[in-house]
């Protein structure tokens, strides 16, 4: 009996002796009764300009005062999906830093943001915000995030020496734009540029098309989200897929459409082997970069509609910065909100990544000199002819727009069968969030 | 320490079943049940418990913070899928090829790397490395050397002179250039278990086949083949299981595209996970669950009764 | 004669085909973490314009204040850690199960499987983890991983353990061992080809996992290997030649490993001819 009992006792103190070791070396929370809070940002995109905007942010808020010190995290799957699995299972179990990173609009409705994250509605900051702005990052019973970015275009991007050479205007009118197109491709070069090797990029032409929606009714929207109207029955609206089949089945596109990746795409409309490329305003950060003599060469307009008079573009709101409900230092994680949402918040932005496009905050103020890309969405706001992306508009977002406009885009799948299914597709992710009526 | 009687001693070498103490006794003595207990502990305690229990949420509307009961509606959802049917497909397509290849090409290469062949270092060597690699490297090499235009595979066989399609982006081929890299990347394993069940032959049988004047492919139908058997169940059941569960591959390589084209059910549960769906993805690992049980439970139990026959 | 020379017809010939197959991927990589950025973006098979290897490597180690070096400790520990539980407890498994067949076994075998099959749900296990106080520490990580890979460790074990011929045991009873003797004495040393398989599998698995340390051991300063490689590949944009490089870096550790464990699967298989 003895005998056989030891045994036991030595394999429980094995394993008991590695949950000890393991305590060890976890790391405990801070409790700072002294000396400067430290704050973690966790930033997780693995995106360039992002870290750093966070680390210029970071960096200007420390050096502003001397109670709290913000550390930016960058570490995380860069991989979209991974990354929200990652976040979500994080809020879920209590184990968010201070502060993180996202997306505002439709994403963040699926982080129950009610339950997992601290609301800043009454807090002083907040009504220095843009309204669109506050409306993307709020439930019925709260206000969660501040801008970390700005708000920019998304439409086509094209290569003005080509226009130039071979004498086009801007299209103002969606048969305009396939006149151009035909005339590019007449002339040996590639009239669009679609890069399906990152999936995500085939979903702009729909994506960006919501202007010519909300220019036929601005309340589809919220009828979108009360299920009255879909895609596939809209006349209007099913054209954010049939345009898509239209590039396709026009030949405009670059041989490589299917394997392509983003940064191939940027270069073809800024070195000029491609006429247009549809992407969102954030990517003329990179062409600065990767090829800063032909920054200039590129310009912007919305994804045209039928009548010339509303051609109008499409603007997405930026990410935000967000806490967890659970941080363990509200009133710092605010103090440094405050910062964000302040003109030497926007600065710092503006001291990372240059002019991007209009800031969401009051008081703010962009530089003179701006990217041409940047610079083309001025008569848009100016004008008013804007509208945010449906997605800052209505929970309701198909998970498989990607998929499904990667089908359309090659030719795999008719732009109204994109447009069904993708209905069928929103309508799961609605019944998920349990909205009414669907 | 355990005293035998010397009798007893003498009994048990002569190995005549009739003259052996119990066995059960003796069993019970030398190999007993405590063996288990530390392993099943942390293996309950951290996978089995939170799995099985995990699977209450299937019925549900989960947030991960509310949970609302909703009855079989997520499955429901889960089957009126318009892509279910192709993940499906995909799903044993990819397990099925995955595994037969592993076998046929595993125990090939166990064979002719046994066997008094020059390099065998070498051989062994390399064979094995790609195993090394994790799937994120694996699949971003391969995405760059199965490019349609710019990639090795087809800038070699243009030289050849073929025109090479487009491995990863032409929506009837993905699954099956995801199908090559992942033997690629698994034949190594497969062929280091049968070459750890291959040495364990004894090579009186081989010796006494060739005094019997048996020829090099009836001593491997006849001897080879049977006992290495427990190799066999091995890589089938690892591999099958391997395959039919596999998503991280093709995620790396082609996200489950183009399109839906080379989704399978792993995949599209972890997309539904991704956008929040937690209900509905469990609901589909539950799927997942009855799917794999119901091909590897039966395929189990054959082989191993095949195996008590011998 | 003959057959010799059949044989080195039959080795080149392996050799060859084993080269193209397996060696040229890897000489892809290589390529590539010779060459600079530019160089690099078009994904070619061609001799690197400047060599820049160097560069390279540091650049991937400087990366994010040397996360890379943080990534090789946490990896490192948390595979020896959790490789050397998971060998230990599950081939004491495999060889009772194996030795002593009983009516629960079908019971054993589904479980075995079922820890197979069934893919992990991640949130129930952190919240047990949490409940007993192990979540966010490497220990409770290396549980995890234990649990993760005990089925696979237990079902070659056991299938093994089924080939060598009990009277190994026996004499050993007579040599009066006990059971823990017997086991460490007999069971082990004649289980070295499998086990050293299972070592090697196993290590591989829990060193390239990125999604388990990311869910249950989050934060920078926790970062594993795997985590690295975002650092060059990001929704937007992919550094192709710090990325491969950064694959070649992390590739080392598992092929030092493998190099070192050769040795011993070769020994215990030139050994391991078990007289029956």
């Amino acid at each position: 009996m003895t005998r056989r009992a030891r045994p036991i006792a030595l394999a429980g103190i094995a394993v008991a002796g590695i949950v000890l070791a393991g305590c060890a070396g976890g790391g405990g929370s801070s409790d700072d009764t002294e000396g400067p809070i430290t704050l973690k940002w966790f930033q997780g995109s693995g995106v360039e300009t992002n870290i750093a905007t966070a680390d210029a942010l970071a960096e200007a808020f420390n050096a502003s005062q001397s109670d709290i010190i913000v550390e930016v995290d960058a570490s995380g799957p860069s991989d979209s999906a991974a990354l929200d699995n990652l976040m979500k299972t994080r809020l879920a179990t209590n184990e968010m830093p201070d502060m993180f990173w996202y997306n505002s609009g439709s994403l963040l409705q699926a982080l129950s943001p009610d339950q997992t994250m601290l609301n800043i509605a009454d807090t002083d900051f907040v009504s220095n915000l843009d309204p669109a702005w506050v409306a993307a990052v709020s439930t019925a019973d709260g206000v969660f995030g501040v801008p970390v970015q700005t708000a920019g275009g998304g439409g086509f991007f094209y290569n003005i020496p080509m226009y130039e050479e071979l004498g086009l205007e801007v299209p103002n009118t969606w048969d305009e734009f396939l006149a151009n197109a035909d005339a590019i491709k007449d002339a040996g070069y590639t009239a669009v540029e679609m890069t399906f090797g990152d999936a995500w990029t085939s979903q702009i032409v729909t994506l960006a098309d919501f202007y010519n929606i909300w220019a036929s009714d601005n309340d589809w929207a919220a009828k979108y989200t009360a299920n009255e109207v879909n895609f596939a029955d809209d006349p209007v609206a099913v054209q954010s897929f049939t345009k898509l089949q239209d590039i396709y089945d026009g030949g405009y596109l670059n041989e490589d459409f299917a394997s392509a990746l983003l940064n191939d795409g940027l270069e073809a409309v800024a070195t000029g082997t491609a006429g247009h490329y549809p992407m969102l305003g954030f990517a003329q950060a990179t062409i600065a970069t990767n090829w800063p003599d032909n920054i200039d060469d590129v310009g912007f307009f919305g994804i045209p509609g039928e009548n010339a008079d509303e051609h109008g573009m499409t603007i997405w709101m930026p990410p935000a910065l967000y806490a967890p409900a659970n941080t363990e230092h509200p009133d710092a994680v605010k103090e440094f909100m405050a910062f964000v949402a302040s003109p030497a918040g926007c600065d710092a932005v503006t001291g990372a990544l240059g002019a991007t496009g209009a800031y969401l905050v009051e008081g703010c103020s962009v530089p003179d000199e701006a990217p041409r890309i940047v610079a083309d969405w001025g008569p848009y706001f100016d004008s008013g002819m804007i509208a945010p992306a449906l997605e800052f508009l209505s929970p309701v977002k198909g998970p498989n727009l990607m998929q499904i406009d990667v089908e359309v885009g090659s030719g795999v799948r008719s732009g109204e069968s994109g447009a069904e299914l993708y209905d069928a597709d929103a309508a799961k992710q609605a019944q998920q969030l349990g909205l009414e009526g669907w | 320490m355990a005293t035998i009687a010397p009798s007893d001693a003498t009994e048990a070498v002569v190995t005549s079943p009739g003259k052996r103490p119990p066995r059960r006794k003796y069993a019970q003595r030398m190999y007993p049940r405590w063996f288990l207990l530390p392993g099943a502990v942390i293996f309950f305690v951290l996978f089995i418990a939170p799995t099985f229990a995990s699977f209450y949420y299937a019925f549900t509307r989960w947030t991960l913070f509310d949970v609302e009961f909703i009855g079989f509606d997520n499955f429901v959802t889960f089957f009126t899928d318009p892509q279910l049917s192709k993940g499906f497909t995909n799903t044993l397509i990819f397990g099925t090829l995955t595994s037969g290849l592993k076998v046929v090409l595993g125990l090939l290469i166990g064979v002719l790397l046994t066997s008094e062949i020059w390099a065998r270092g070498y051989l062994r060597a390399v064979v094995f490395f790609p195993v090394l690699v994790s799937t994120v490297g694996v699949g971003i090499t391969f995405q760059a050397l199965m490019d349609p235009y710019d990639g090795l595979i087809n800038r070699a066989l243009a030289v050849v002179g073929i025109d090479g399609p487009g491995w990863l982006t032409n929506p009837d081929l993905a699954l099956y250039s995801i199908i090559i890299v992942d033997v690629w990347r698994g034949v190594g394993l497969a062929a280091l278990i049968y070459m750890a069940g291959l040495v364990a032959i004894p090579q009186e049988y081989y010796e006494a086949a060739k005094v019997d004047g048996a020829g090099a492919w009836h001593r491997f139908r006849n001897i080879t083949l049977p006992l290495v058997r427990p190799a066999t169940t091995t890589v089938i059941i690892l591999s099958l299981i391997g395959g039919l569960r596999e998503f991280q591959l093709i995620w790396v390589m082609t996200g489950g595209g183009p399109g839906f084209a080379s989704d399978v059910l792993a995949s599209v549960i972890y997309k539904q996970y991704a956008y929040g769906f937690y209900g509905l993805s469990t609901a589909g690992n539950v799927v997942l669950f009855v799917v794999v049980s119901a091909v590897i439970l039966p395929l189990f139990w054959w082989l191993n009764r095949k195996q008590t026959d011998l | 004669m003959n057959r010799t020379v059949s044989r080195h017809v039959y080795g080149a010939t392996a050799v060859l085909v084993s080269a193209i197959i397996f060696l040229v991927p890897f000489a892809f990589i290589l390529v590539q973490s010779f060459k600079t950025g530019p160089d690099s973006a078009s994904l070619s098979f061609t001799w690197p314009i400047d060599f820049v290897f160097w560069e390279n490597v540091v650049t991937v180690f400087q990366t994010r204040d040397y996360m890379l070096i943080t990534a090789f400790i946490n990896s490192t520990i948390l595979t020896v850690l959790s490789v050397s539980i998971m060998v230990v407890l599950a081939a004491m498994i495999g060889w009772v199960l194996a030795r002593r067949p009983s009516r629960w076994n079908p019971i054993f075998t589904f479980f075995i499987l079922a820890g197979l099959i069934v893919p992990p749900a991640i949130v129930p296990t952190a919240w047990i983890m949490q409940s007993l106080g192990i979540f966010n520490t490497l220990g409770g990580l290396a549980l995890v991983e234990v649990a993760y890979g005990m089925s696979f460790c237990v079902l070659l074990f056991r299938a093994f353990v089924s080939n060598i011929p009990r009277e190994l045991d026996e004499a050993a009873t007579i040599d009066g061992a006990g059971p823990i003797r017997l086991f460490f004495q007999v069971g082990f040393p004649l289980l070295k080809s499998v086990i050293v398989t299972a070592i090697v599998v196993q290590s591989v698995t829990v060193f390239n996992d990125f999604a388990n340390p990311l869910y249950f051991l989050p934060g920078e300063e926790n970062a594993t290997v795997q985590l690295t490689l975002f650092n060059f590949q990001s929704q937007f944009q992919t550094t192709w030649n710090l990325l491969f490089t950064d694959i070649l870096l992390i590739t080392i550790p598992p092929l030092l490993m493998y190099i070192f464990f050769n040795r011993q699967i070769v020994a215990g298989m030139t050994s391991g001819a078990i007289k029956g």
